[in-house]
């Protein structure tokens, strides 16, 4: 029977390789158009391109003048070079990174359960002050968080935080952002799935736990994305003065501050930033996609 | 007229009663929402709240605050050249790649709506790479390094454009210019997804509608289905856009230093972060942020009420 199931499920549907035109486009403004987006396509990524391949020079190449885009001899020395020359140094490259594993990993998770508890109720139940708290939260985006980081400064202060990860973490849980996007996809659910669940006796955190979080998966992913790209390009020099708790994107600007003899280890820690938040979002862009369909804001 | 009070007082009472019930049964939603309700207050919140507090005293955090009235936005405005270089530049940034980043993000994510699905797959991850790349921009002090090496010196000086290397990022006059370039760079961000999930939303009936009536190009058919089908993505890109446009810093930071050559790219939070952090004049740095937060919600307002109109 299953297996019956299966295999109309995998029935083949070939789609036309080409869609039908639409009527009203003209051949040459259609290519054109991809002429035009191909170029800026190129422009866009030069200098991530350039940033990885330079990070994969070896040194003497790294100076070459006239110089090249992509490496002769591509090496991973820059990148080995990273744990054995900081390794030296008082505080070792490992530590930069696992500071800002923690913080993000930490950071995320808490985010990613507490916004989503907030967006749970404020999108499907009515309760006094659901429409204001949402209302605030909306103006809350409407502004960065510089203006907030001087008094945020003073209370972080007086909790005795400053100088912990707690004073990067915590305050990374109230992002307006994130509980703007679960509360927006979670209006989609349909409200029929959790009262027939409420019916068979589940009380709200079975309902929130068991059946509204895993029908949000791609919400998940989305909160996911813009928490760590946050928090792992956090720079944090403002709380954290220690050394040896100091985040990987501070590490990078020591490296590059180091002068010319760091360029290909500064061009390694370079792409040990970048890489993490793109690769994710590589991975998790149809989903993502697919949580910014519901992201607008009505009047 | 005493009646009419009393009787307003009543309603209200009634309400109020009502709302308490509502509120006693609804116990598990404030239960959900408190953990996060109560981080957000305590730094989102209450910082605006202290922030135009302290903006009125003069705080430099060994001795207690002391009330001054608006001697802080007295001396900003009439006092401090400074900041008003800094306003300058902020505005600047702001009129030429607010709107342009805007106009971009949803030109690109239009244009590549119809392209198949994995090309269109492939070219979000291609422009929207930049704005999560972290701090990649900073490969661009190597693109625009002051001597003959610097490639784009060296592009120019072999086409013979220039004669003698450029210091791009020590001389005011290219420094913003070249500041902008690189946010433009970065400016495919959240707003971009949100057109590119948007459009993907658009229902396909209303174009043939369009058809049947007499759409003639795509620039009709922009203007008249999708346009004001997309009003709710444009309003939030428009805020992304705008509150990433007022509040640049990153960028002239690490490209032109901090603080770079005759405060020519200044901004109002790199001010901010001068009184704020260097010089621990707290009251004084509150009153920038103050002005720079009701920059933000005003210019936010302002272009939302215009976004409305859009398409009709």
């Amino acid at each position: 029977m299953s297996k019956k199931k299966k295999e109309i499920a995998e029935k083949p549907y070939k789609k036309p390789l080409i869609k039908k035109r639409k009527p009203n486009r003209s051949i040459a403004g259609d290519i054109a158009l991809y002429l035009f987006l191909l170029l800026v396509a190129m422009v866009m990524v030069f200098p991530i391109v350039y940033a990885v391949s330079s990070a994969l020079k070896p040194l003497d190449e790294l100076f070459k003048f006239p110089p090249r885009v992509f490496a002769q001899h591509p090496t991973l020395d820059n990148f080995s070079d990273l744990f054995v020359t900081m390794g030296k140094s008082w505080v070792s490259f490992s530590r930069y990174l696992f500071n800002t594993v923690f913080i993000t990993f930490v950071g995320t998770a808490g985010h990613l359960i507490i916004a989503s508890m907030g967006a749970f109720v404020l999108a499907k139940y009515e309760f006094p002050g659901n429409q204001m708290f949402f209302k605030i939260v909306t103006v809350a985006m409407m502004f960065t968080g510089y203006v907030t980081q001087i008094p945020n400064y003073l209370i972080l202060n007086k909790l005795g935080w400053i100088d912990t990860y707690w004073a990067i973490i915590i305050p990374a849980f109230a992002s307006p952002m994130g509980l703007f996007l679960m509360k927006q996809f979670m209006e989609g659910l349909p409200t029929s799935l959790i009262e027939a669940a409420h019916i068979d006796g589940a009380n709200e955190w079975k309902v929130f736990a068991g059946i509204v979080m895993p029908n949000v998966k791609p919400a998940w992913m989305t909160l996911i994305i813009f928490s760590v790209q946050a928090l792992w390009n956090n720079k944090a020099s403002t709380y954290i003065y220690s050394e040896e708790r100091k985040t990987l994107v501070y590490a990078l600007q020591q490296i590059q501050g180091g002068g010319i003899a760091r360029t290909g280890q500064g061009a390694a820690v370079l792409v040990v930033v970048m890489i993490v938040p793109i690769i994710i979002f590589i991975f998790s862009e149809s989903q993502i996609l697919e949580t910014m369909a519901s992201s607008g804001l009505k009047d | 007229m005493k009646e009419y009070i009393n009787k307003y007082f009543t309603l209200r009472k009634h309400d109020a009663q009502v709302a308490w019930k509502k509120a006693k049964n609804r116990k598990m939603c404030y239960l959900f929402l408190a953990p996060y309700a109560i981080l957000f207050t305590m730094f989102f919140v209450f910082p605006v709240v202290a922030s135009i507090y302290y903006s009125f005293t003069y705080y430099n955090i060994l001795e207690a605050p002391r009330f001054i009235g608006i001697q802080n936005y007295i001396s900003l405005i009439l006092e401090d050249d400074i900041f008003l270089i800094g306003v300058k530049n902020t505005f600047m940034i702001a009129i030429i790649t607010g709107p342009l980043g805007y106009i971009m993000s949803f030109l690109f994510a239009w244009l590549i709506n119809e392209l198949p699905r994995w090309v269109r797959s492939v070219a979000v991850i291609v422009f929207y790479a930049p704005s999560i790349a972290g701090n990649c921009y900073v490969i661009f002090s190597v693109f625009f390094r002051g001597d003959a090496y610097g490639y784009v010196n060296a592009a120019l000086m072999n086409m013979g454009i220039i004669d003698t290397p450029k210091l791009w990022l020590i001389d005011p006059k290219f420094m913003l210019p070249i500041c902008m370039l690189v946010i433009l760079w970065m400016s495919l961000g959240t707003g971009f997804l949100s057109f590119v999930a948007g459009l993907q939303g658009v229902d396909k009936s209303q174009f043939e509608a369009g058809y049947m009536d007499g759409v003639k190009n795509r620039w009709q058919e922009l203007w008249y289905i999708t346009l004001p089908n997309m009003k709710p993505m444009l309003m939030f890109g428009a805020v992304m856009s705008i509150t990433q446009a007022f509040g640049v810093c990153d960028v002239t930071m690490a490209l032109c230093g901090y603080p770079s050559t005759d405060y020519a790219a200044r901004t109002i939070v790199t001010h901010l972060f001068d009184y704020g952090f260097s010089r621990f004049e707290m009251g004084y740095a509150c009153a920038i942020a103050t002005i720079l937060f009701l920059m933000m919600i005003l210019c936010n307002k302002a272009i939302q009420s215009l976004l409305r109109r859009v398409g009709t």
